[in-house]
């Protein structure tokens, strides 16, 4: 793969907000929805992520020509996995209250889709610097996205900012939270609202009329990363299994395979 | 027997690990689109978990514990996991064609599916006994299939239902989760009341 110019500042707001990996590409979900239920857990487990994803991001750039490409997805996953660990023994040592609030997602973040996703569309295809800036954007548009859903889950539920109770709307104020923000349905309820919003948002702004179905085939041109997490077929029932389809044989003929999808699509759509 | 009862309902019902950990929530909400997907998907993942947990706790517990490579817990996990799955795959391939007609597409999603690595960790965090991990996974798998059941049938509602138009696709499956969720509550006091 030639050294090509890549415009840097682009590679870094891509992931702020147009593929916001949270709200466009509704990747990363499992974490999305399980810290955030306070801001400063959203805040920490985005600033997690990102360190993980500049590092591994960095490393598989740099070894891209070293990685055989049969064995490309363990040979990323074991990288991802060294800085995980990293991230939780420093974590252990150094934020032991914040370590045990996040608890099992610290190590969960080895199988983020984001950051493997992240190897694979674009670290494996790029020279270091342009693969750190878009790790590092990716990771604050990541970060941003958890911590905005953890302020306002917070809010509503604990009435609370960032820990801090809030004078009036906390118990004893005018306001009784509403604890089922920061119970499980709430995540999912939150979210839901997040998505629709990004969805109007997108519309009004771009002019066009891609619905949820349309998230991850939207950006990801290459559908094989889509089988990496199986939400990637969101919306479109057989998304998936399309996906997957392809990955076993996309090495041999792309082409073909790209209209296959398409019929396969469609027949998922009718049923 | 009790106590393994009580971790197999927790797992199913009351720690639901999707509608309440949110473990597995990308194929919970990527093929829950009809009950054929979610039935090929769930069974692939119970045997995934499983064999994970079979194979995660002993390595644990007889190989990086006395060796005090402790830390070297989540890269060891996932490359077992890695592995099994393939392992998996190339048998089913070569012996068994029609389950793996079944099931085969759906096990290299398997890797990256949090619940595999969430409940390996789990086993060993919460200190269970190689049964206990075992028990837990299935439960785990079993939860996962019911969660992912029920919400095929909501969801095939939902297709019918008319919905706001910045709501259709996504967002409302995420409320329609986030109802499912509400009754799975339901079950909080279960196992005070089963097994006092």
């Amino acid at each position: 793969m030639a050294r090509k110019k890549v415009p840097l500042g682009k590679e870094f707001t891509k992931g702020l907000v147009i593929e916001n990996p949270v709200l466009r590409l509704v990747l990363g979900t499992c974490p999305t929805l399980a810290v955030t239920t306070s801001a400063s857990n959203g805040l920490a487990m985005g600033l997690a992520a990102t360190f993980v994803l500049i590092g591994s991001n960095l490393v598989i750039s740099l070894l891209r020509k070293v990685i055989p490409e049969k064995v490309r997805i363990p040979a990323f996953i074991t990288i991802i996995a060294g800085f995980v660990t990293i991230v939780q023994l420093l974590m252990q040592a150094y934020l032991p209250r914040l370590n045990e609030s996040l608890g099992i997602f610290i190590p969960l973040i080895t199988v983020n889709c984001i950051i493997l996703a992240r190897a694979e569309m674009f670290a494996s295809k790029n020279s270091a610097l342009p693969s750190i800036i878009d790790g590092l954007g990716m990771g604050i548009g990541f970060t941003a996205a958890l911590f905005l859903m953890g302020t306002i889950r917070e809010f509503f539920g604990n009435g609370s900012f960032l820990d801090i109770p809030l004078p009036l709307l906390s118990a004893g104020g005018y306001f009784q939270p509403v604890l089922i923000f920061i119970l499980p349905p709430g995540g999912f309820f939150v979210f839901g609202m997040l998505i629709a919003l990004s969805q109007k948002l997108s519309e009004k702004f771009t002019k066009s009329s891609a619905s949820g179905n349309a998230l991850c085939s939207e950006f990801i041109s290459d559908p094989s990363v889509c089988a990496l997490c199986g939400g990637c077929g969101l919306g479109s029932g057989s998304g998936g299994k399309t996906a997957v389809n392809e990955r076993t044989e996309e090495q041999t003929e792309p082409k073909p395979d790209q209209a296959q999808t398409a019929e396969n699509e469609e027949g998922g759509a009718q049923a | 027997m009790k106590e393994m009862l009580i971790i197999l309902f927790s797992a199913i019902l009351v720690n639901n690990f999707v509608l309440s950990r949110f473990l597995g929530i990308c194929p919970f909400l990527g093929v829950s689109n009809n009950l054929k997907t979610a039935m090929g998907m769930s069974t692939a993942v119970i045997a995934v978990l499983v064999l994970a947990s079979g194979f995660t706790w002993p390595i644990y517990t007889f190989l990086l514990e006395p060796l005090g490579f402790g830390y070297l817990q989540t890269i060891v996990f996932i490359l077992i996991i890695a592995a099994l799955v393939q392992i998996i795959e190339t048998i089913l391939k070569k012996s068994i064609p029609s389950l793996y007609q079944a099931l085969g597409i759906y096990l290299p999603l398997i890797t990256t599916n949090c619940a595999i690595l969430g409940v390996a960790i789990l086993n060993i965090d919460e200190g269970y006994t190689f049964l206990q991990s075992l028990v837990n996974a299935l439960g785990a798998g079993l939860g996962f299939m019911l969660a992912l059941f029920l919400f095929a049938g909501v969801r095939s509602r939902l297709d019918k239902a008319d919905i706001p138009q910045t709501l259709k696709g996504l967002p409302i499956t995420l409320v329609a989760a986030s109802l499912v969720s509400i009754s799975f509550f339901g079950f909080k006091g279960l196992i005070e009341r089963l097994f006092g």
